[in-house]
């Protein structure tokens, strides 16, 4: 299924305008994959998140945008405790996966992120084979029967877009590939651990703008099976990609919405300013 | 003019680029000394006989010139000299006359001014020795049982057929004095350890007795008959001999068991002496040292060397990296860790002697002794692992470079990207398995260049061995046949102590000059092997775990 970029937006506000016409009910129809409530984050004594209440649909897309510093990456690290490997962060609040706190005593960190995938700003492979990159999160789980791993590395990689292109070289060193296919590399290295949400932070900066556009297009494709959760910098790339989208400022969260509402009609004035291009 | 020229900041390049230079000759220089110095020595040099008169007595003398110094006339009569008025310089010369059971010393100064007559005969030969060193001479004829097999012309092939026979016979009597014998009497102390450890836990009883004499008698019949083949062998070797003459015309009959080489350099042609050069080179690398170390070969110190190192780096490299992941992935980096950070790198610049005397005072005495009273009383009151050997010295020199080894790793696990870790917990790993899988393999070449940097260093250590472990002349090798073959507790030879030992403590400084040389090119030589090999892994491990660019 190949796409145009300026189809894209039509696509998702076709969705959208469904929900647009009576938004309560839309909202009652969507399930809800992850609910933020009064998240407080400090980095020691600065605080960079303000009571931040979300609730992240399943199986959409939300993008958050907002200016550099905004606390919009950290909001996201927070959905798989990927803050905690920072000494001086302390969390209030509470983040809901499924209805379980993840920040709960009793929760599994591991486990969690096995569910909550995340692909970061720059690609980062292994340095390992095309092959052993997917298989990584299947062999941490103690899988290692070659036919299994065979199959779901092949699964990924075409659901990463990436099949046709490397399945002649699956052994070779990842670190050979562009910056583009590494990206898709990672992304393929999340799917075949099957999570239920993926995390992308600014997945697509680092990257050419065709990268850019398979990327993208990727983004559209995954969503069919998983909740995404996309930071970007990039507002047309918000409009495209995007059913819903949170702007934050300063730590907090501004405006929140459906992507169409929140591009065409802003209710606050800083949205206004920032997607008009006034500050950021 | 010139300000503009130090302003232009030229005289800065010169300056670094002298001191590169500078330091790229001396090393280069250094090695090519060596070099020339070692490697000279396994040439079979020309033989010359002069005939020489200082005015008492007329002489001749047959040997290799080692040195010609020079010096003016002036300051040969100020050094007490006499020199002729119309010399324009006076002249010496360092000759090795060998035949230090006739004349008393292998070497001679004399003066070239009294060499009257200096001749290169093709029948002049050097007979290389087990006792005492050269011959220089004539071969007169070769005599079996006593009796003249050959003379003249035909002497020098039966020499060496005789020769080659003898050798074989000799290499069979050390297999069976050293392998054979030797594992006898490695058993039979076995028994009687084992017979004194029963007596001492109170488990004797008729049944061991039994068990004992028998293994005895079977050992002692061994014994038997392999001394029995010795003597038969001993008859044999002994039956040649070859009938010399030296510079002075007298005969000398020399057994033919006594005699490692003959050879005429006059007579050998270059490709022949390259042929020998290689073969003395082999046999000096290959062999166990005679004369107090001052003849045959190194190879019991390059053994010794190598072993020891290798045992080191197995000790030092999982001791360091567990150390340094601990401190660098573990440890909160407060001042503690920083408190111990600075200790292990001031660690690396105590004198290494005193990680000698640490070493025989820890290891070998209390850690040895208790090991010695725990687990072989019976062998009291001779220690086994209470006294010097290998396993102190190599844990000795663990200790010495095992800062080395942690201050790279560090800087090894420092180096990997955050986001190669952020990356393997997204996916679910634990910190352990991130460290396992990804982290620790990221760093390994950084192991590997902390591994050459100790490997560099304990090669090259003498000071602390010589307290812990290294000895002057080890009668067996670490390894051997006899079970468990790896045998930790004996003493060994090292190629450092050695260049020392030859270099400065043996009888006959000399003759053994041109052996320091030698040795110290081989110990550069293992250095710079077991390096490159490191090296060679260190760099296949980079070009497999290439780190993301920046």
């Amino acid at each position: 299924m190949k796409m145009s970029v300026e189809q894209t937006p039509t696509r998702a506000i076709k969705i959208n305008s469904l929900k647009v016409s009576d938004r309560e009910a839309a909202h009652e129809l969507l399930e809800t994959s992850i609910k933020i409530e009064r998240l407080n984050l400090f980095y020691g004594e600065k605080q960079a998140l303000f009571d931040v209440d979300m609730e992240v649909p399943k199986m959409k897309v939300t993008a958050y945008i907002g200016p550099s510093g905004c606390g919009k990456s950290t909001l996201l690290r927070s959905i798989n405790r990927m803050n905690d490997l920072i000494d001086s962060v302390r969390i209030e609040g509470k983040i809901l996966l499924d209805g379980e706190d993840i920040y709960h005593k009793s929760v599994n960190v591991a486990d969690l992120r096995r569910r909550v995938g995340m692909v970061f700003q720059k690609p980062n492979p292994f340095p390992k084979s095309i092959y052993e990159n997917v298989a990584y999160g299947l062999r941490i789980q103690g899988l290692n029967d070659r036919r299994t791993l065979d199959e779901t590395v092949e699964q990924s990689l075409k659901g990463a877009a990436l099949w046709d292109e490397v399945k002649g070289r699956l052994h070779e060193n990842a670190l050979g590939m562009s910056g583009g296919q590494q990206q898709r590399l990672v992304i393929a290295r999340a799917i075949a651990i099957q999570p239920e949400v993926m995390l992308l932070d600014e997945p697509a900066s680092a990257l050419d703008p065709i990268s850019t556009l398979k990327i993208e297009e990727l983004i559209n494709e995954l969503k069919e099976k998983y909740t995404i959760v996309i930071v970007t910098h990039n507002m047309q790339q918000a409009a495209r990609v995007s059913d819903y989208t949170a702007f934050m400022y300063m730590g907090k969260l501004i405006e929140f919405g459906s992507t169409s509402e929140l591009f065409t009609n802003p209710k606050q004035k800083q949205t206004e300013d920032y997607i008009t291009g006034r500050y950021g | 003019m010139i300000k503009a020229w130090f302003k232009s900041g030229s005289p800065w390049v010169w300056l670094n680029a002298a001191a590169v230079s500078t330091s790229i000759i001396l090393v280069v220089g250094l090695l090519i000394l060596i070099a020339v110095r070692g490697l000279g020595h396994f040439w079979s040099s020309d033989i010359v006989e002069y005939l020489y008169d200082d005015g008492f007595q007329q002489t001749v003398i047959i040997g290799e010139v080692v040195e010609t110094s020079r010096m003016t006339v002036n300051e040969a009569k100020a050094s007490g000299y006499k020199v002729p008025d119309n010399a324009e310089f006076f002249e010496q010369r360092l000759i090795k006359t060998g035949n230090r059971d006739i004349l008393g010393s292998d070497f001679r100064w004399i003066q070239s001014q009294y060499i009257k007559k200096q001749s290169y005969l093709k029948d002049l030969i050097v007979l290389e020795r087990r006792e005492w060193g050269n011959f220089y001479g004539r071969l007169v004829s070769v005599k079996e049982n006593g009796k003249i097999v050959a003379e003249g012309g035909k002497a020098y092939q039966v020499a060496q057929q005789s020769i080659d026979r003898a050798l074989e016979l000799f290499d069979e009597i050390e297999f069976l004095q050293k392998k054979k014998i030797g594992s006898i009497n490695y058993a039979l102390e076995h028994l009687r350890l084992k017979n004194r450890r029963l007596q001492l836990q109170g488990k004797w009883n008729e049944d061991e007795a039994q068990q004992q004499t028998a293994g005895k008698t079977f050992y002692e019949q061994s014994y038997q008959e392999l001394q029995k083949r010795l003597v038969g062998l001993y008859l044999k070797i002994r039956r040649d001999s070859l009938v010399v003459k030296d510079s002075s015309d007298t005969t000398v009959e020399i057994p033919v068991a006594k005699v490692v080489r003959l050879l005429q350099p006059n007579a050998m042609n270059v490709a022949e002496k390259i042929w020998q050069y290689g073969i003395k080179f082999f046999d000096f690398v290959s062999e166990v040292p005679r004369e107090a170390n001052t003849e045959g070969g190194i190879f019991p110190a390059i053994f010794g060397t190598v072993m020891m190192v290798m045992l080191m780096a197995v000790i030092v490299t999982p001791f360091g990296v567990i150390a340094a992941v601990y401190m660098r992935e573990y440890a909160s980096q407060g001042l503690t860790i920083r408190i111990i950070r600075i200790a292990v790198n001031n660690l690396a610049g105590v004198p290494s002697i005193v990680y000698g005397v640490f070493g025989l005072g820890f290891f070998v005495y209390i850690l040895g002794g208790k090991i010695d009273q725990l687990f072989y009383p019976e062998a009291a009151p001779a220690p086994v692992f209470g006294t010097p050997g290998l396993l102190w010295a190599s844990l000795t020199l663990a200790l010495l470079t095992l800062p080395v080894v942690i201050v790279s790793t560090e800087e090894g696990l420092a180096r990997i990207p955050k986001s190669i870790r952020e990356g393997s917990l997204a996916l679910g790993a634990t910190k352990s398995e991130t460290l396992w899988r990804t982290v620790l393999p990221m760093a390994s070449p950084a192991m590997m260049t902390g591994l050459i940097l100790a490997v560099a260093r304990a090669a090259g250590e003498v000071a602390p061995l010589m307290l812990v472990g290294v000895v002057k002349m080890a009668p067996t090798l670490p390894v051997d046949g006899n079970f468990p073959f790896l045998h930790l507790e004996r003493k060994f030879m090292h190629l450092g102590f050695h260049i020392y030992d030859v270099g400065f403590q043996s009888p006959n400084v000399e003759a053994a000059r041109p052996l320091v040389y030698a040795t110290s090119l081989l110990l550069v030589l293992v250095i710079i092997g077991l390096n490159v090999f490191a090296i060679g892994i260190r760099n296949h491990l980079r070009e497999k775990y290439r780190a993301l660019e920046n």
